[in-house]
């Protein structure tokens, strides 16, 4: 029988190789602390953790996940040992929940090795804590047993650390939180999946069974990094819409505005023994724009997976060559003479052969990928569509919140024609930040460094332009933080056509007083959004989409202001203030490794190519080209012009109410 | 028309007119047994496992199973972990889809195997089947049933090769023990 424990409960345990099953709904980071006849953690070698995950007896896994399994085997366990915590703590900086209180209670279960459950607890009542010991297996008169302990620690992992006598437990702490961010930081989010199906199957798969099972979670579900608790969410932002300006609208904010728009015909059967021709918008979903979105994910991870199968086998032809080629040279007999020779033209030949192949079933992919990267560009709407498209001559300020954004281009070397454009979710989980540094890539070693301060700025003010741009009028805001006004002309765009609601803040004041700004907005919102009361709010709070832009940091900034900085990092993207830095690392290479959680913090674009970005399937790195406006068009000026002459007729109608 | 496969015997995966398959589905369904006395109605739950093994020349170069369900280069795809099995009433637990036009080249076998990861022998577990059916038209292939098991927690149930142009499947229908496909492997490497 299972036991199902409360607070302090404890339950014997009949067996000493356990299974510790932990259920979250949300990716947390697990690991386990072994404790001496004090309960006390005596070095941090008693810790396991996703940095060091294995030690005698216990297995975690190395990364934050929804769902764990970690293995304990009590009985390997060294005599000192008396006690085995096992703890859960949020992963920090990479934009996720921050209190566990915004999650499901955590379920914890101790199992047998045949899965049978002895015990399970339930941690309910969780709030601001941010790690917390779920169980506790400890050693009575030669038995083990379990107890359910489920104390909290607002402090985070630093704190639990500490508490369990563990002298560098901040250190220590700093350490998990690293590797639990790295293994996030450097992979895009794959898109949520809408519907139960993984993906899908480019073959035709009519007439087939339904699939049984399916309910399970795919894995691109399962490794989504969670969208923000408390974030926004565009249909609920889309009420906020309908009371700041135009009529009210009845409609129940959780419902289509439009019925779903046909799906378009499905693709018709090329010519016999041809795939079949692509369309435009031939994938799951309500609106086109969501059908769009889904396609060129679809794409991204079908162009990711065909070269994975790709270079898997020319690695394999490789290794079989170099295999052969030994296997003559060992051989004393074959070593030399025509024997040899023949032999080694042969595993050459093989090489050749099967890399030919492999390469003719990567072109016959890459062909069907052009052309439906022909049809998909083309269809794309302004929030995905290049700046050169047509689409942005025909513009017009949208009535509707915008589901993705556009940042760029991305390409591998096996094609670099085939450019995938690289859609992101909005609102952002995660800010940007715009290397203007040279360390990364060949082509920013070419440039000096001025020029390439330039062309950071440049992208930073193309990026914002376009949220301006896809958001309704009055539903997204800019900030500008420039102090010593060195990102003036790139600015232009952005200053010239009176989007800013302020000129960019110049000088340490200005830095201050922006980020003053910003940081009471957050608190004001968290606190309103924690205690339930968000009607209390003022009513002149801006509820638009608020983009903090940092040129030159750390220029201009004091020890506060940098700690705002990071506050707004962390805090900022849940309640809809978001961040955009245009910075070299090395410039603030002074404050040392306190700023490493910032930077990781934001997804990292350049100005230039770059290839730093790694897919969330297979983990190639892909070529980011940012999404600029052609050289000497216009159309950043006019699109914005536009904006803001849609604001101010929306500004008379709210008086006319 | 579904061939009941019998250990060893092997089938080429052709369709009825010829044509070569371009995509299967590897389903798999079972059944716990039930308990016989009082509280028969408790039954025990059964997790098995479908896994399937790329190789490359005997060497192994992928594995789609519960923790990573679709192989790198996309052709075959895990549909999720089933942990209670279904009413065994036909349908599939567990379905692994390949699709044969994006294998990559150098991959000329699939093994797939079934794994108890909940210790249970197949000695418990009623109703148990894996089939090939045809995903382009839902038509069942193949069929293996595996009825009678003994105490034993995994098979090695077939695998599908290259032969000619096209691919074939064999029946293994070979007994192991393991929880995961890893305790499998030197089982699996004779069948290679």
């Amino acid at each position: 029988m299972t036991a199902e424990l409360v607070r302090g409960q404890n339950h014997p345990l009949p067996q000493t190789r356990l299974e510790v099953r932990i259920a979250a709904g949300k990716p947390v980071v697990a690991g386990a602390t072994l404790g001496d006849d004090q309960g006390k953690v005596r070095s941090a070698d008693w810790v396991a953790h996703p940095a060091a995950p294995q030690m005698p007896g216990l297995e975690v896994s190395r990364q934050a996940a929804a769902d764990h399994r970690l293995a304990v085997d009590l009985g390997a366990m060294p005599e000192a040992v008396h006690t085995v915590t096992v703890l859960l703590a949020l992963p920090t900086g990479v934009g996720g929940p921050v209190r566990f209180g915004g999650l499901v209670a955590p379920f914890v279960a101790v199992t047998d090795l045949d899965g049978d459950e002895i015990a399970t607890f339930t941690i309910t009542d969780l709030d601001a804590e941010s790690a917390v010991t779920a169980l506790e297996l400890y050693r009575r008169n030669g038995a083990w047993k379990v107890r359910a302990v489920g104390q909290g620690y607002a402090g985070g992992l630093a704190a639990m650390l500490h508490d369990q006598g563990l002298p560098e437990a901040a250190t220590l702490a700093t350490e998990i939180n690293d590797a639990v961010a790295r293994g996030m930081a450097r992979s895009l989010t794959p898109p949520a999946r809408t519907n139960g199906g993984d993906g899908r199957v480019r073959t035709a798969t009519t007439g087939g069974e339904p699939t049984q099972g399916a309910s399970a979670p795919g894995p691109a579900a399962a490794g989504a990094t969670p969208a923000p608790i408390g974030a926004p969410d565009p249909s609920g932002a889309d009420a906020s819409a309908a009371r700041s300006g135009g009529p009210v609208n009845y409609q129940h904010p959780g419902r289509r505005t439009t019925a779903p728009t046909p799906p378009p015909a499905a693709s018709q059967p090329g010519p016999q023994g041809q795939p079949p021709r692509p369309v435009a918008g031939d994938a799951a979903g309500w609106t086109m724009e969501e059908r769009l979105y889904n396609q060129v994910w679809g794409m991204f991870e079908d162009l990711a997976r065909s070269t994975a199968a790709y270079r898997s086998a020319v690695d394999f032809a490789d290794s079989r060559m170099e295999k052969e080629l030994d296997a003559v040279l060992s051989d004393p007999r074959t070593r030399v003479g025509p024997l040899a020779d023949a032999a080694r033209t042969e595993a050459r030949d093989k090489h050749t052969r099967l890399v030919e192949q492999a390469r003719a079933v990567l072109d016959r992919d890459l062909a069907q990928l052009v052309a439906e990267a022909e049809v998909v560009e083309p269809a794309l709407p302004p929030a995905y569509a290049r700046w050169s498209s047509p689409v942005w001559q025909a513009y017009e300020v949208p009535m509707e919140m915008p589901m993705a954004l556009r940042l760029g281009d991305l390409h591998l070397p096996e094609r670099t024609d085939l450019r995938i454009p690289m859609i992101v979710r909005l609102p952002l989980e995660r800010g940007l930040w715009v290397d203007s540094g040279r360390g990364g890539s060949s082509d920013a070693a070419m440039v000096d460094s001025t020029e390439m301060r330039r062309l950071a700025m440049e992208s930073a003010v193309a990026h914002a332009a376009r949220l301006i741009a896809v958001y309704p009028a009055g539903e997204f805001t800019v900030h500008v933080i420039d102090p010593a006004g060195a990102g003036a002309a790139a600015l232009t765009p952005l200053t010239s056509t009176g989007v800013l609601p302020e000129a960019p803040a110049l000088g340490a004041r200005g830095v201050a007083a922006v980020l003053a700004k910003l940081t009471q907005r957050v608190d004001l919102v968290q606190m309103a959004v924690r205690s339930g009361a968000v009607d209390a709010l003022p009513r002149d709070l801006d509820t638009a989409q608020q983009l903090l832009i940092v040129n030159d940091f750390p220029h201009g900034f004091d020890d506060r202001a940098v700690n705002q900085l990071r506050y707004l990092a962390d805090e900022g993207p849940s309640v809809g203030v978001h961040l955009m830095m245009v910075a070299d690392r090395e410039d603030a290479r002074a404050y040392g490794p306190v700023l490493d959680p910032l930077w990781r913090a934001l997804l990292r674009v350049t100005p230039v190519a770059d290839d730093h970005l790694a897919d969330p399937w297979v983990g190639h790195a892909w070529t980011f080209e940012p999404s600029l406006a052609p050289q000497g068009s216009e159309v950043l000026t006019r699109v914005l012009s536009q904006v803001t002459r849609a604001r101010e007729s929306y500004g008379e109608h709210d008086i006319a109410d | 028309m579904t061939v009941n496969m019998s250990k060893g015997q092997a089938i080429s995966l052709q369709k009825a007119d010829g044509a070569t398959l371009t995509a299967v589905r590897m389903g798999l369904g079972w059944q716990s047994a039930p308990r016989r006395g009082l509280f028969g109605s408790r039954t025990k739950e059964v997790d098995l496992d479908a896994s399937a093994v790329l190789f490359a020349d005997k060497q192994p170069v992928d594995v789609v199973f519960f923790r990573h369900l679709t192989s790198d280069d996309g052709s075959v795809r895990h549909t999720g972990d089933n942990l209670v099995g279904g009413a065994g009433q036909g349908g599939d637990d567990e379905s692994i889809l390949v699709d044969l036009q994006r294998v990559p080249v150098h991959i000329d076998q699939i093994v797939f195997t079934v794994n108890s990861f909940t210790g249970q022998t197949f000695a418990e577990v009623a109703n148990a089947f894996c089939r090939l059916v045809d995903e382009t038209n839902g038509q069942e292939m193949a069929r293996y049933t595996l009825t009678g098991g003994g105490q034993y927690t995994a098979q090695i149930m077939a695998k599908v090769h290259r032969a000619g142009n096209g691919w074939q499947m064999t029946a293994l229908g070979t007994p192991a023990n393991g929880r995961t496909f890893q305790d499998l492997m030197p089982s699996i490497v004779p069948h290679l």
